[in-house]
């Protein structure tokens, strides 16, 4: 069963298009890795995906529910680590998840089972604002597990962790979770590692839809030019 | 992980305002953004006025128009900053992930803005009366927050729907006030009517009671305004 799946579709910021006439399919449980150079359109799919921006053009199914008609229906599905970790400064980082928790009707004990497991919790009540980038983001990556959503939405998730706290959001978003994955990475070895499917993208446009076993490190390099 | 979560369908609205209240509060008493700011812009227009109007003292009319001005003009301090922690700490994306009402943010931010006006009100009536006001203030107190009560509420959704409409825009400063004062005229109007007589130097007269239908109504068509378009202020 097709978890994503996009036909012609367009979005634009003012004149500029982010997106044009992006295609594809993504069957339940599987990981896409979205590759292209700054600006393609990576970040953009993903917030369309996750019901944050509508699409100009084309149709858009996520979970079987047309967007943006039914985007109601998916939101508690979705998990979405963006650039912004979506986080209050000023409240502690218990704060912050407690309250995410509230508006996803989840209850207490998963926050602090998820403060534990990425090890913060000696400074689970300190603001955010006094915490290192890596902290707030393995907080972000907390936040949008929350509700133990079918579909993540990974826009550049290990950004700013280093090796330990990789190995411990990794059985939150990695492939262990079995959730269908779409992933942005600065690490592209490592998002093509864990692919089932990637998507390249240069200037909003599908330059390359494929199996990763088709990309060496020449064609990956060659896909950021 | 692959398991739907326990709340695909969502917590009550109720729950949720709940929630957006208590973290609006939390921030604001962290931050400290608003209502000092309000307050001490309120106490420093009166000691402005007790100079400019060069009279120590004010009742009637004048009373009332100073202390509606200065209580309107304090008010867009909170109406510019309503939705400006979200927006800059991604506050507004996280509460569109969720499955959860939109209206459920118009009231607790409506409910913020209304307990930072009492706030406001519980130190800028006061500081009135002591640096202004001619007549004492005892009696005419329960007319006079009868008054405030029904302007909050009317103050709350127009501030909440322009402080939503104006976040978005690069000139939000410039916006929200331009859109909310014309707007907040009727309150102005009704609110200085009211308490004009509340005020007068021979004693409180009585409520108008137009007057208090007036604040009244404006309250329930505005408040249904605020509630049809909001959604559409939060869509992309």
């Amino acid at each position: 069963m097709a978890a994503i799946e996009i036909a012609g579709l367009a979005r634009h910021y003012g004149e500029r298009a982010a997106l044009d006439g992006v295609s594809l399919d993504l069957d339940a449980g599987q990981t896409l890795a979205v590759l292209g150079p700054n600006g393609a359109g990576k970040s953009t799919l993903l917030r369309v995906l996750g019901t944050l921006l509508r699409p100009h053009r084309g149709t858009v199914r996520v979970l079987g529910r047309s967007l943006p008609e039914h985007a109601y229906a998916v939101r508690g599905r979705i998990g979405f680590v963006g650039h912004d970790a979506l986080l209050y400064r000023e409240l502690s980082g218990q704060e912050n998840l407690l309250f995410y928790a509230r508006l996803y009707g989840v209850g207490p004990e998963r926050v602090r089972e998820l403060i534990e497991t990425v090890g913060l919790g000696p400074r689970a009540g300190d603001p955010v604002r006094t915490l290192s980038r890596g902290m707030v983001q393995r907080l972000a990556v907390c936040r949008a597990v929350l509700h133990r959503p079918e579909l993540l939405l990974l826009d550049e998730p290990l950004a700013h962790l280093d090796p330990a706290a990789l190995e411990l959001v990794a059985p939150l978003i990695g492939p262990p979770t079995g959730c269908t994955r779409v992933l942005t990475s600065h690490d592209p070895a490592r998002a093509l590692e864990e692919a089932d499917l990637v998507l390249a993208l240069r200037g909003g446009r599908v330059i390359l839809l494929d199996r990763p076993g088709i990309l060496d490190a020449a064609g990956v390099r060659e896909l950021y030019r | 992980m692959s398991a739907p979560g326990p709340t695909a369908a969502g917590p009550s609205t109720a729950s949720v305002v709940f929630a957006l209240l208590r973290k609006e509060l939390r921030v604001e008493l962290r931050t400290l953004e608003s209502v000092p700011a309000m307050s001490l812009l309120a106490v420093t227009t009166f000691v402005l006025f007790h100079f400019g109007l060069n009279r120590g003292r004010v009742d009637g009319d004048l009373a009332a128009g100073v202390l509606w001005v200065t209580l309107l003009f304090a008010s867009m301090l909170a109406i510019n900053r309503l939705f400006v922690a979200d927006l800059e700490q991604g506050g507004f994306d996280g509460f569109l992930l969720a499955p959860v009402s939109r209206s459920a943010l118009l009231l607790a931010k409506a409910a913020a803005l209304g307990v930072y006006l009492v706030a406001l009100e519980l130190v800028a009536v006061p500081a009135f009366a002591l640096l202004l006001l001619g007549p004492s203030i005892g009696g005419a107190l329960p007319g006079l927050v009868a008054s405030l009560a029904l302007a909050d509420l009317g103050i709350a959704a127009v501030g909440t729907l322009v402080a939503a409409l104006a976040v978005r825009t690069r000139a939000r400063d410039l916006i929200g006030p331009l859109v909310a004062l014309p707007l907040l005229i009727p309150v102005l109007l009704s609110g200085a009517r009211l308490s004009a007589p509340l005020l007068a130097g021979g004693g409180p007269g009585p409520l108008a009671g137009r007057w208090l239908a007036t604040l009244a109504l404006y309250d329930l068509v505005f408040g249904l305004i605020a509630y049809a378009v909001f959604d559409f202020l939060l869509e992309d």
